[in-house]
């Protein structure tokens, strides 16, 4: 007989044995996204063809700054935690899986951080 | 019987049709399976959408030069269909991770409601992505 509880014998469980908590951020991050994800789509649309100073001006605005920002945050986190699911979901090998998914975790931390600092040195740059 | 002889027992396993040909003829696509695929292919078009988002910011922060450089690849035709397929893509995806929500609730798995959730993210998507054009452009 086990001395531990039943719920700490579960808690940490599924493919990598992160319990219930991904799903629930994979849920919240959807969430967020929802109004982030509309107002860049739109965005997009409109501003891959300003030119250079509209560019800049559009980003330094504090507003869209802030809100690219939380889109960023919004958007890898929810990638991160979606492509681990397909990589579980297909990848058998288990050191090639564990692999696979601190690879795609490492990148999309990378690439949030340079997207940031990338909004946030022309918000703070000169107008 | 001949046809009990392990010889064309395994001709006959041979010829059986492996799972990509069974599909069309021997396997019927549901819209249901179909908008599942759908909305992890795009989620995966997504991610992979995101590398070239975190390259329009850093050439936007790198300055003049750069920039003009990315904006000549991204206006150019080719660059204008991939920005089309990947807003529909994520518009899409938006679409069907909201039916995903509702269903998280419980709510809307009987036959008619998953059909009626199915037509209403495709037709959905696809006037939210003529939307975002339209207004984009015209305003
Ligand atoms: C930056 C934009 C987005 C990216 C890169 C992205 C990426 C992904 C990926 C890779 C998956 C995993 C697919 C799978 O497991 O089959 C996923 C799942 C999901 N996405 Fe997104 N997504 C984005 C935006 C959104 C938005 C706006 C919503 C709005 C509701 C959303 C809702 C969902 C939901 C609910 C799931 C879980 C589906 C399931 O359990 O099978 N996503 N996403």
């Amino acid at each position: 007989m086990s001395l531990r509880s039943p719920l700490s014998q579960a808690r940490g469980l599924g493919s990598a044995k992160e319990g219930v908590g991904h799903w629930w951020m994979q849920r919240l991050s959807a969430l967020a996204l929802i109004p982030l994800a509309l107002w860049f789509v739109f965005s997009i649309a409109r501003y891959h063809v300003a030119d250079y100073p509209t560019m800049m001006a559009w980003v330094h605005a504090p507003l869209v700054a802030v809100t690219l920002v939380l889109f960023f945050i919004a958007g890898f986190y929810h990638s991160a935690l979606g492509v681990q699911v397909v990589i579980e979901d297909y990848v058998g090998n288990e050191a090639l899986k564990i692999g696979g998914i601190a690879l795609v975790k490492l990148a999309h931390f990378a690439l949030a951080a340079a997207s940031i600092f990338a909004v946030l040195k022309i918000a703070f740059g000169a107008p | 019987m001949a046809e009990n002889t392990t010889a064309s027992k395994s001709a006959q396993i041979a010829a059986r049709p492996l799972s990509p040909f069974m599909l069309g003829p021997y396997y019927k696509f549901q819209l249901t399976s179909v908008l599942s695929f759908a909305h992890r292919l795009t989620g995966l078009g997504l991610s992979m959408g995101t590398v070239l988002i975190a390259i329009w910011v850093l050439a936007a922060a790198a300055g003049p030069w750069s920039y003009a450089q990315f904006a000549q690849v991204a206006r150019s035709i080719p660059g204008e269909v991939l920005l089309f397929a990947w807003s529909w893509a994520l518009l899409y995806h938006l679409c069907n991770g909201i039916r995903h929500l509702v269903w998280d609730t419980v709510h809307g798995f009987d036959l008619k409601n998953t059909y009626l959730g199915g037509y209403l993210v495709v037709a959905l998507s696809l006037v939210l992505t003529a939307a975002v054009w339209i207004v984009a452009f015209a305003f």
